[in-house]
């Protein structure tokens, strides 16, 4: 646990300008090295989270704390966090079809962030794009360099995507979805490049709502449901023996490699509470099978065990 | 590419020969429109009209008749006005060119910079009142008649307020050669130009601000914010570069059919010589071979522009490209 943390949300509240919360209260910490899954049913709010980090979110209201390597971001003009973005951290997109502009070269666009933040000729970022290409495994990047996104498959789209995430040396990587558009073989290869990135150092967050994802490559967990964290953890741990029902439920839901084969999975009775509509007392309560009377009162995030953190009535000492 | 381009020139022929084909037999082989008798007048003899379809050839069968003239046209070129007797149609053209080509030259960069600018800026504000503002102005701009415009910008620049000093500059209406006299060409053609670019300028800012307001919601302009591409950067080097497809396609049939005789009624309406107002007067006194020139004209130059905006698509969209000649 020595590692410094990277980035640390500390209660992020973010809301519509209407006044509808999207996010409430969601606290994570990313050390350097460690990958931190975000996993949560579509709609969330894992994506936004990652969002707000970036400082992509306009129009949108957001309060508590960001801070990224112990600068505050919240509140942080536009133009030094526009120097944050790209460089210091760096975001791969879901779809690296519509991720890239289809009108230029992958090479161009990629010497174009590193231009964007570092003074360097033309000749020099090109060679740096070509060695970052070469790096990810795309074959013969120099003529890679020079394709457009459409001639690329999307392995190696997202490969480009993720070279040019990484083209600035950035500490944290955040990974919205990264393989969701893959196929499976592909997929492997990417995650596989995540783990190599977050082995060198860097902290990775990785946006998904699949947990086979998040065990192969996370090194922790925070399960997102309804615009809050409801628990966080070490990977290894969570699996073995989730403590939040909506974690229970989910991991119910994976269908088993071995053993006989279920009639129908199990699944979450209810859909997620909109926005909007999000009820009192504990978010998952209308779904969950253990509710009782005082999960009318929110439960706050606890931490029943070293490392682990859980919003849960269940768990209150 | 060579393939490509010489398949792209043997459409343009073909399309040419249609029109021409085409044009031709509206105004030479159509029943009643028959051209011996204009020429004749009215109560001719029947000699002398007997003696002018042996003249002109119209006594023969008609793909003869449209051989001859194609190749008075564009081979001799001595096709000769049926109403100023020995007026030579082609030459006539080929001077009235340079006059639309400079009023439309003026014009487009009137209405490229005007829509741009107003493109942008209401694309940026969207929403606020500087961009109702400017949309409500170009609706204005678009529903204006170019002729009506002219005439109260020669009333206002011309007489009522000539001597003001704001108008003092303004020529009298009419051309002046760039050879003859730069600055005096610029000064004859800045109103006409501003004027014939009014409306387009409406209609380009209209489009461009929903093409651009389209391409800002693309996920590749969210991929551009978060490389740290700031915010003038993100609009004009990433935004525009998706949006402006349309614009070009828009541009090129717009400056092909202006440069053809399309900016006709303002050609009129400012005395300017140019190929508009010979098509009018060829209209107005029925020049046959004067409108078969000046329609040929037009429909090369519409072609060409066609070709050129397609050219111009394949270098701004690689997948263009690569669809049309497969790989």
């Amino acid at each position: 646990m020595g590692a410094e943390v990277l980035l640390k949300l500390h209660h992020l509240h973010l809301e519509l300008p209407d006044g509808t919360a999207l996010l409430e209260d969601v606290s994570l910490n990313v050390r350097r090295g460690d990958a931190l899954g975000v996993v949560g049913e579509s709609g969330s709010g894992k994506s936004l989270t990652a969002m707000s980090v970036m400082g992509l979110l306009p129009g949108l209201k957001a309060s508590g704390s960001i801070r990224f390597e112990g600068r505050e971001l919240l509140g942080m003009k536009d133009r030094e966090w526009r120097r944050l973005r790209g460089a210091g951290m760096a975001m791969i997109f879901q779809d690296p079809m519509t991720a890239f502009l289809p009108v230029r070269s992958i090479g161009a666009q990629i010497d174009e962030q590193i231009r964007l933040h570092e003074r360097i000729s033309r000749r020099e970022a090109r060679a740096r794009t070509v060695a970052l290409l070469g790096r990810m495994g795309v074959p013969d990047s120099e003529a890679a360099a020079k394709r457009y996104p459409h001639q690329l498959s999307g392995g190696l789209r997202q490969r480009a995507m993720i070279a040019m995430a990484l083209s600035c040396g950035p500490s944290l990587l955040i990974a919205d979805e990264p393989t969701t558009a893959l196929d499976v073989t592909v997929q492997a290869q990417i995650l596989t490049l995540l783990c190599e990135i977050r082995d060198s150092g860097a902290g990775v967050m990785l946006i998904t709502h699949d947990m086979g994802v998040v065990a192969q490559t996370c090194t922790h967990v925070a399960v997102v449901y309804s615009g809050l964290v409801v628990e966080q953890g070490p990977v290894a741990a969570v699996m073995a023996r989730p403590l939040h029902p909506y974690t229970q439920a989910l991991l119910e839901a994976i269908p088993p490699l071995d053993g006989p084969r279920p009639d129908a999975l199990p699944t979450i009775p209810g859909r997620p509470p909109a926005p909007d509509a999000r009820p009192e007392g504990c978010v998952f309560a209308p779904r969950c099978r253990y509710v009782r009377s005082d999960c009318a009162v929110r439960p706050a995030l606890r931490e029943p065990e070293e490392g682990r953190r859980v919003a849960c009535v269940l768990y209150d000492a | 590419m060579i393939r490509s381009f010489a398949s792209r020139t043997g459409q343009m022929l073909l399309v040419i020969f249609g029109i021409s084909v085409l044009v031709f037999c509206i105004f030479f082989a159509t029943p009643g429109a028959d051209p011996t008798a204009r020429i004749a007048g009215r109560g001719a003899s029947p000699q002398v009209v007997a003696r002018i379809r042996a003249e002109y050839g119209f006594d023969r069968p008609l793909p003869v008749q449209y051989v001859t003239m194609m190749q008075k046209l564009f081979v001799s070129r001595d096709l000769t006005s049926f109403v100023n007797h020995g007026q030579r149609v082609v030459p006539e053209v080929l001077q009235a060119a340079p006059v639309t080509l400079s009023l439309v030259l003026w014009a487009a960069f009137f209405w490229v910079s005007g829509s741009l600018v107003f493109g942008i800026a209401s694309a940026v504000l969207r929403d606020s009142w500087v961009d109702r503002l400017l949309m409500v102005l170009g609706l204005i701009g678009l529903s204006m008649p170019v002729f009506w415009l002219g005439e109260v910008v020669n009333l206002v620049t011309q007489s009522r307020w000539h001597d003001m000093f704001l108008f003092r500059w303004v020529p009298p209406l009419g051309y002046v050669p760039f050879s003859q006299s730069p600055w005096g060409w610029a000064k004859a053609l800045f109103l006409p130009s501003l004027t014939l670019a009014v409306c387009f300028i409406g209609l380009y800012a209209r489009v461009l601000r929903s093409e651009l307001l389209t391409a800002m919601g693309e996920d590749s302009i969210r991929t551009a914010r978060a490389k740290g591409a700031g915010p003038v950067r993100v609009w004009l080097w990433h935004g525009l570069r998706l949006s402006w497809l349309s614009y070009v396609s828009l541009f090129g049939l717009d400056f092909a059919q202006l440069l053809g005789g399309g900016a006709l009624l303002t050609e009129v309406v400012f005395a300017l010589p140019g190929v508009g107002r010979l098509t009018y007067q060829a209209l107005a006194t029925l020049d046959l071979p004067l409108i078969m020139a000046t329609v040929m004209y037009a429909a090369v130059f519409v072609v060409i522009a066609n070709a050129l905006v397609d050219g111009l698509y394949a270098l701004l969209d690689p997948r263009i490209r690569e669809g049309r000649h497969g790989r």
